[in-house]
This record gives structure tokens, C-alpha cells and sequence, in this order.
């Protein structure tokens, strides 16, 4: 028997909805090991969001309510604090950015193996992580040795914890040592004058093109069809294409009635932004490529050949 | 100030690959620098050209092989490199904490002010050995670093942290810290002939745990891959077939349905 320790996530006095879906997977793994499920929400209004957490399912609520904002020395210092007054063994975050910025820094302090970007699991006895490498295009299984750990699992892939819980909440006071980290401001990005997610069309480029004068090509089709140019992270990292364009994590979510994706192997963090389209048609060279387990139309071959010939027939 | 910069030689899959056992086989995986390590390279590199660093080391774990990807960073800027290897990562999955442990262990002999490495590495994909290795280390951190300013008199960094939804939060961080750095951070150069040239004569100073005062017990892992396959395809999408020119017709056909048109 062992208790689970979910970590929730806000921002900005909103939780996040990776909060939810922590908590289902939590609840799944503390169901394999006979144990209770703990949630743990950090900094801000920790009343209301104890509310809004206390989820079917959910054991007990932990709540600390030191500072307005995400701080990473906040965050490790209140789980270890849990760790040590529960009987959690497992502490289960969001791979997020913010659960990036202090999961791993937890596994280190308590000397815990440490599992990133799982997608699913398995409680035999010992974990078993299932989780991708080489870039989505193989599925691993992770067995971790001992029986505490910590896990970060991917948004999207567990369903949110609905309902209402008869959950616990306690509120706990931990010292804190002065934080070597003070965020002072946030910024909302990929403003200016063409707003993606308002478009019914998206004409989407990836790196597939290449080389930053093929661009045209795109903006050709994009022309034809009436649509809005928008891309995956590659081409704004490389400044073809400005900030407001990027579809994805960072970037805009969109749910156009058509999103042509192309050459896009549609990566999780873009996926992450798009996979709400009505209608999903991919152009791509790699019949493996992840965009096309998402895609309603698929056109396996060169962009190169396909582009221009499908501004032809709307010329 | 001192800048350390952990790079990763990756493996990137062939479009048609094989796997063979618990990883791809050799033969279908080609190698290069780690894309985010590039950035991380690059930020540094400028930090020297700024006057800000006087020396910039680049760190790897990685075999004889990852040499060449190495000299591309030293050929980019970096003064000097360290390439630890030893048999026992030849064996099994290296964990996050075996990669800090050797870290720690350059960390200690190098001495940085600041420590840069990618988000994460594009074939493992944990993103997890920067902020771990501030924690071993006993220095602050910040991870998915977009933006960076270093005022070294002050002894902090300010950076710009790339949240989801496209808020970015702005943080100072104290140094000595670890910046795990994200994609578009900068624009990493091509390296130069002169570069290239010059990098032939740079040190690469290759060591084995031993060399470190480590032994294989130090970097035991965790874990262990026990399975890798490709993940069942959940398409049910309608390939369109034929060529370029078949194809666009059909997928024309779609997009009227769909009431697409100028």
C-alpha cells in the first residue's frame, strides 16, 4: 500500500487543466498500489482552488499558501514537506514547463528515480513507464527500479477527474528558505495584427519547406484557397514567420473548420495546438510521420509536387 | 565569469528504421548536436563576445564518436571541451542522476559562474538533467529559457521562462544558476571556415569516470528500457494516392466539399 501525491498547476489564479488530468492519472496508479490519492496545490488562493480540486477521487488537499505565483523553491520545499508528513510515494506533476522547473530538482533532493513525459503506466508490483523517444516515432517501456518515485505525465493523454470529491483539506505552514528566483512579470506573446486562432482556413508550414524563399509556395496555396498562413514552431524559431503565427504548446491553439498541415511530422507540442480542427489534411514525406495519426486526408509525397498543383485547380 | 555549456551528441531515427532489441539499430540512426544545445552554444559564444564571459567549456557525455559534434561547438566559439566516457554507460540507460553525478563531477573541477544546456535532448526527451544538476550543484535555475540578459556585475540573470499559451514569465535568476534554454532563444551560427579551422587545434579533453574520482557505482541507473516499438497508428485518415498531380485533384475535390475557396 502506497499513497500518491499530485501535483496541481495555476496560473495567474486560473488552474490549469493538466491539474485534472494529473489527478486521474494519480488516482489510476494509487488504485494499482492501494493507496490514497493526495493533491497538493501551491502558492495563490489555495481555498478556492482546494474547491475546484476536490475532484471524485481525490483522498485529501493539501494547501500552501505561500506567494501569489509559481516559484520552483516554493514548490520543492512544500512537497517535501508532504513527502515527509504523508505517506505519499510517488509524487505524480504535469510535464509541464513549470512541472519541468521543479520535478526534476524534487527527484534529485529526496535521491528519487525520476520519469519524465509518460504517456502511460503500469503497477505490477514495480512501475513500468510507457513513454516516447526519438521524437514520437518509437514507444518505450521504462521499469523503475524501487517503489518511490517521481513522474511527470503528459497533458492530453490522461481525461480530466470530474465530479465532486468528500476530499480532506488541510492547510500546512512550511518554512522557506529566501527564493534565489523572483518572477517580476508575465508577458503574453504573438500579438500584432493577424490573430490564427480566428480563421476558418490555416494553411500551416513546418519545416518540410526547407529553405525561407519557399515560403512563397505556401503563401501561394494560402492565397488560393482564401486561407490564413500559420506554422509550426521551426520556422518562427528561424524568424521566417513571426510569433503570432506559431501553432502549438507556446503558441496558439486553433480549431479552424480546415487545417492543412504542411510538411508537418506533427510533433506532440504542435499537435498539442491544432488536433481540435474540424478537418485535419496533412502533406508530408514520411508516411510514419506522426501528423497523419491525427489527420482526416492524407497526401504522402513532396510537398514540393503536391503545393503547386493544388494551387493549379484553384486558379 | 566562467560559462559551462552541456551538450548532447543525439541520435536522429531514418525515416525507415529497425529496432533491434530495446533501441533502433545503429545503422538506421545518424547523429548530431542536440538542436536545443545549439541555442545553448550559441548564447554563450555571445556572452563572450559581449565581454561578459571570459571562457565558455563545453561539456559531454557521449562517446569517441560524438567528437565530431563537439568540434562543431568548438568551431562556433567554445573555447575548449570535456568529453566524459567510460564503459559503464555503455551499458543500459544512463538516468538523470548518473548524468548529474558525472556533471557534478566536471562542475567541480571547472568551477563555472553560469551553467547553459537545451531544454532537453531530442532523442531521450526527458528535459529534466539541467534543473536536477542545479539542485545537485546547490545552484538557483530556470527552465525553457527564451530570453537572457546577464548582468554579471549584479550577479543575476534576467530571463523570459516560455510558458504554454504564449505568456512568457519573467524571472531573476541569481548566479551561479543552471539555464536549460529553448528553441529560438537566439540565432545559432553556422560555423566559419576560420572556425572550423581553428577548432581542429582546440583541446578536447576526453576522461573516464576514474578521471573524475567516480566509479561505475556512481552513475547506476534507475532504470531500464525494457520494450521499444512502434507505437500502433491510431489514423483512420483517407490517403489520397497517386501522383502529384492525381492527388491534388482529389484533395481539390475535398476542399470544395468543405467549402474552401478564395
Amino acid at each position: 500500500m502506497a499513497d500518491v501525491l499530485v501535483v496541481a498547476e495555476h496560473r495567474r489564479g486560473e488552474l490549469r487543466d493538466v491539474s485534472y488530468e494529473a489527478i486521474t492519472a494519480g488516482r489510476e496508479l494509487a488504485d494499482a498500489r492501494g493507496g490514497e490519492l493526495h493533491v497538493a496545490v501551491i502558492a495563490g488562493d489555495v481555498d478556492a482552488f482546494a474547491e475546484d480540486l476536490n475532484r471524485e477521487g481525490v483522498d485529501a488537499i493539501h494547501t500552501v499558501g505561500n506567494g501569489e505565483e509559481f516559484d520552483h523553491n516554493v514548490y520543492q520545499a512544500a512537497i517535501a514537506a508532504l513527502l515527509d508528513r504523508t505517506d505519499a510515494a510517488t509524487v505524480v506533476a504535469p510535464n509541464s514547463v513549470n512541472g519541468l522547473d521543479y520535478a526534476p530538482a524534487v527527484a534529485e533532493d529526496r535521491g528519487l528515480p525520476l520519469v519524465t513525459d509518460a504517456t502511460g503506466f503500469e503497477y505490477d508490483g514495480g512501475l513500468t513507464v510507457v513513454r516516447e523517444m526519438y521524437g514520437s516515432k518509437v514507444e518505450t517501456t521504462v521499469d523503475v527500479d524501487g517503489d518511490r518515485h517521481v513522474l511527470t505525465v503528459r497533458g492530453g493523454e490522461w481525461a480530466p477527474a470530474e465530479g465532486v470529491g468528500d476530499a480532506t483539506v488541510e492547510s500546512v505552514e512550511v518554512d522557506l528558505p529566501e527564493s534565489g528566483a523572483r518572477v517580476t512579470g508575465f508577458e503574453e506573446v504573438g500579438g500584432g495584427d493577424v490573430d490564427i486562432a480566428d480563421a476558418d482556413v490555416l494553411v500551416s508550414v513546418g519545416r518540410g519547406i526547407e529553405e525561407e524563399e519557399n515560403l512563397e509556395l505556401v503563401e501561394g496555396l494560402a492565397d488560393a484557397l482564401g486561407a490564413t498562413l500559420s506554422a509550426s514552431r521551426p520556422i518562427v524559431d528561424n524568424g521566417w514567420l513571426p510569433k503570432n503565427r506559431q501553432v502549438g504548446q507556446s503558441g496558439k491553439v486553433v480549431t479552424p473548420d480546415v487545417y492543412i498541415a504542411v510538411g508537418i511530422s506533427g510533433a506532440v507540442q504542435h499537435v498539442a495546438g491544432m488536433k481540435g480542427s474540424d478537418t485535419i489534411i496533412a502533406i508530408n514525406t514520411d508516411p510514419n510521420a506522426p501528423i497523419f495519426d491525427i489527420a482526416d486526408y492524407g497526401i504522402v509525397g513532396n510537398l514540393f509536387e503536391v503545393v503547386p498543383e493544388l494551387v493549379d485547380e484553384f486558379a | 565569469m566562467k560559462v559551462l555549456v552541456t551538450v548532447k551528441e543525439v541520435a536522429e531515427a531514418d525515416d525507415d528504421f529497425a529496432i533491434e532489441g530495446t533501441d533502433i539499430a545503429a545503422s538506421d540512426l545518424e547523429y548530431d548536436l542536440n538542436e536545443w544545445d545549439d541555442y545553448a552554444v550559441e548564447a554563450a559564444v555571445q556572452l563572450a563576445e559581449a565581454g561578459i564571459a571570459d571562457e565558455v567549456v563545453t561539456v559531454t557525455i557521449g562517446p569517441e564518436r560524438a567528437e565530431e559534434t563537439i568540434r562543431m561547438a568548438l568551431a562556433k566559439g567554445a573555447d575548449r571541451a570535456v568529453r566524459v566516457w567510460d564503459d559503464a554507460f555503455e551499458e543500459g540507460f544512463a538516468d538523470v542522476a548518473a548524468k548529474v553525478s558525472t556533471l557534478e563531477a566536471v562542475v567541480e573541477a571547472e568551477d563555472p559562474d553560469l551553467v547553459l544546456g537545451g531544454v532537453q535532448a531530442a532523442d531521450t526527451g526527458f528535459g529534466a538533467t539541467g534543473v536536477a544538476l542545479a539542485e545537485r550543484i546547490g545552484f538557483e535555475h530556470a527552465a525553457v529559457v527564451n530570453d537572457l540578459d546577464v548582468d554579471a556585475d549584479a550577479g543575476v540573470a534576467h530571463v523570459h521562462r516560455e510558458l504554454e499559451g504564449g505568456v512568457e514569465e519573467l524571472t531573476d535568476v541569481d548566479l551561479p544558476a543552471v539555464l536549460t534554454v529553448q528553441t529560438g532563444l537566439n540565432e545559432p551560427r553556422y560555423a566559419s571556415l576560420r572556425g572550423i579551422r581553428q577548432a581542429q587545434r582546440k583541446e578536447i579533453d576526453a576522461k573516464d569516470l576514474g578521471d573524475l574520482g567516480l566509479t561505475a557505482e556512481d552513475v547506476e541507473s534507475a532504470l531500464a528500457i525494457t520494450s521499444m516499438y512502434e507505437p500502433e497508428s491510431e489514423s483512420d485518415a483517407e490517403i489520397i494516392e497517386g501522383d502529384a498531380g492525381e492527388a491534388a485533384g482529389r484533395l481539390a475535390e475535398v476542399l470544395r466539399d468543405k467549402g474552401v475557396s478564395a
